[in-house]
């Protein structure tokens, strides 16, 4: 290395060291610490005493655990097919050229702007069971049905009833769609017209439009989008831990692999587990990831090269 | 086959937001005759492929009428109208292989799956897209350049328009692909032998492809010829200008009597720099015996002006700026006492003669003139 590029080099690690101590700190060192607490009885206050593997097998054995896997996957499985397609939708429509446009766009946008805490604790009220805003759109329809059907339905409590504390979240979460929408509406102005000219001619109608120019080019953005979301999904945990007041819901139904880990953590001081179970939610990340980028990839079609 | 009438057409754009109105194509009138290649050129924001885009129905029409074979087309939408066309960004499906990007505009009509099957065979073949690769299943960005401005052209192709439509095709192929693309164009018009409107910047690709060529500016169509006929008797000093690579030389000057009776061209120059002056044939100068005494610019094409000529008539002097070898032929740039030139020549000897003097002959019989106000040539 010549003297001038040792120079530098320093120079440069200097430069970056708030970064790497950051990172030692707060990044690399917790990883390897909860592997090792993973495999030990720890409960923080005393010494970690090693246990083995056994922490994994008492999570084989927990239903809990396994409550809070399934209903991570299914609000993954429900929440982000449906922010895509409501996203994508109002991206396309938010694209067309009309007066007010950037009005439009910004309305869309703002919800996305509200903090995670204030967003849980405004939706505490939208969702309320009897005074709620939600139920209040609900609640004609159901009217109307069951003056039609002679049927007896009720406006659900939405926060308080298991049946329906995931759909409640569900509807929490269409809220921050904006990001996205951004996202896919920088992706659509990137959709040459020509494509859209060429398939005119082609005697195509909009739907065929739609779906033989706007979705193939657009595939890199929602498989950004997708993948994002799947991670984003799997990490839940801050706007279901407020809108059930710190808890997890009627019958466990808001409890997801980040609220167990949280809970074993920090209510049950039980940091072993909770090692176990964030390694466990790690592993399930990159594996699912792994798996869509292998395989949601060959859908993509990058333009140019 | 079809004729293509484009009648009194106007394309405004209205003023918006600060924008004064904006006339992109000012009362163009163009007939295409049936079979025939003609091509629009011009610079950029001439008005050349609004117009080609007001024919495809991707643009709608200000004022003016569009027939295509005596049937006024105004209203009928793109896809109806019978017309492919062929774009510079190629504009391929991205996610369908190069026999689904051809056979898919038959698809939606209705076309029978062995009929498209022969068509798409049939337009590959000439194409050059089975031999010596099969790409039929291949996917766009698995082709060069030139690979996918065939495939564009086979779908256009397949559809078995009235006319073709070329929106500046080979402007993103490298210069290389661009002359063979350029052959393989003019080859299918022979082949195909249907009526193609074509649409580029580049005169050369206008001069070797077309033909008839419509050369528009401004908005506005300058002159519509046969290529030959534009390069010698342009209709002004844009097309003059436009038309021919190196460009055609001006000299600024006047007519004047010359003591043999006929009139003589003289160079304006700056003060203290002497002029040439060169008399005009005893035809030209009755020609333009109304413009004695006025200014004119003569124009004059670089392969018009012969170096160290001892031909009749007098000769001018310039020094030499610039000599550009080109194999075949030689540039040289000159300073005359007014104005720089061009002379294109093959005779080799004018390689070392940077800086130095050379006489010059220009071949007058081949001049044009043209006046400065109007700009317009003065007719022979």
């Amino acid at each position: 290395m010549m003297p001038g590029e040792h120079r530098n080099l320093i120079k440069g690690l200097v430069f970056i060291s708030p970064w790497i101590v950051g990172f030692l700190a707060f990044n690399l060192y917790p990883l390897i610490a909860s592997i090792w607490f993973s495999l030990c009885d720890y409960s923080v206050l005393s010494q970690p005493v090693f246990l083995g593997v056994q922490n994994y097998v008492d999570l084989w054995h927990d239903p809990v655990f396994w409550k809070a896997l399934r209903n991570t996957v299914v609000f993954a499985l429900v929440a982000i097919p449906l922010s895509s397609f409501l996203s994508i939708g109002l991206a396309v429509l938010l694209n067309q050229p009309i007066a007010g446009q950037g009005i439009y766009r910004t309305i869309f946008f703002l919800p996305s702007l509200v903090p995670a805490i204030s967003l849980a604790i405004l939706w505490q009220w939208m969702l309320n069971g009897p005074m709620g805003l939600v139920n209040n759109l609900v609640r004609p329809f159901l009217n109307i049905i069951n003056a039609v059907c002679g049927s007896h339905l009720q406006a659900p409590d939405w926060l308080n009833d298991p049946n329906f504390a995931l759909g409640g979240l569900i509807l929490t979460g269409l809220w921050g769609t904006g990001q996205a929408v951004v996202i896919y509406l920088a992706g659509l102005q990137e959709i040459p017209l020509e494509l859209y000219e060429a398939a005119e001619l082609d005697g195509t109608s909009a739907w065929q439009r739609f779906l033989h120019v706007t979705l193939p080019m657009l595939s890199p953005v929602i498989f950004f989008n997708v993948l994002m979301s799947i991670i984003g999904a799997l990490q839940t945990f801050a706007v279901p831990y407020i809108l059930t007041g710190g808890g997890d819901g009627p019958g466990r139904s808001l409890l997801f692999l980040a609220t167990y880990i949280y809970q074993n953590a920090f209510d049950y001081w039980n940091m072993g587990y909770a090692s176990a179970l964030a390694l466990c939610l790690f592993v399930l990340i990159i594996a699912l990831s792994l798996v869509s980028v292998r395989y949601g990839e060959k859908k993509v079609h990058y333009s140019g090269r | 086959m079809a004729k293509v009438l484009i009648e009194n057409l106007y394309k405004i754009y209205p003023a918006e937001k600060g924008r004064p109105e904006k006339v992109a194509v000012d009362n163009a009138n163009v007939e295409i005759q049936d079979r025939e290649f003609m091509v629009l050129v011009g610079p950029s924001g001439c008005g050349k492929t609004t117009t080609l885009r007001m024919v495809a129905g991707l643009e709608e029409i200000s004022r003016g009428a569009i027939y295509i074979d005596g049937k006024k087309i105004n209203e009928i939408p793109p896809k109806d109208r019978d017309i492919a066309m062929v774009f510079q960004n190629y504009a391929l499906y991205p996610h369908m292989s190069v026999y689904r990007n051809m056979a898919f505009g038959l698809e939606l009509r209705g076309v029978p799956k062995d009929e498209i099957r022969r068509r798409v065979d049939s337009a590959a073949r000439t194409l050059g897209l089975l031999e010596p690769d099969n790409l039929l299943e291949r996917k766009p960005k698995a082709l060069s350049g030139g690979q996918r401005q065939r495939v564009a052209l086979g779908r256009a192709i397949v559809r078995n328009p009235k006319a073709f439509l070329f929106d500046e095709p080979l402007s993103n192929l490298d210069a290389k692909m661009r002359v063979e693309t350029r052959t393989e164009i003019s080859r299918l018009h022979r082949h195909l032998d249907s009526t193609m409107i074509y649409v580029t910047h580049d005169q050369t690709e206008a001069m070797t492809m077309a033909d008839r060529i419509v050369v528009m500016r401004h908005g506005k169509i300058q002159q519509i010829a046969a290529p030959l006929d534009l390069y010698h008797q342009p209709a002004n000093l844009f097309v003059a200008g436009f038309i021919g690579s190196p460009p055609m030389n001006f000299f600024n000057g006047t007519l004047t009597a010359s003591r043999q009776g006929t009139l003589e061209f003289v160079e304006k120059v700056p003060a203290g720099q002497t002029p040439f002056r060169c008399p005009l044939s005893a035809e030209t100068s009755r020609r333009l015996s109304s413009r004695q005494d006025r200014e004119v610019i003569l124009g004059l094409r670089p392969e018009h002006l012969h170096p160290n000529s001892l031909t009749s008539g007098s000769t001018l002097e310039a020094s030499v700026e610039v000599v550009e070898p080109m194999g075949a032929e030689t540039f040289v740039y000159l300073k005359t006492g007014g104005h720089t030139c061009i002379c294109r020549t093959t005779q080799v000897e004018f390689m070392d003669l940077e800086g130095k003097k050379l006489n010059l002959g220009p071949d007058l019989s081949r001049a044009v003139f043209f006046d400065p106000q109007t700009e317009a040539a003065i007719p022979a």
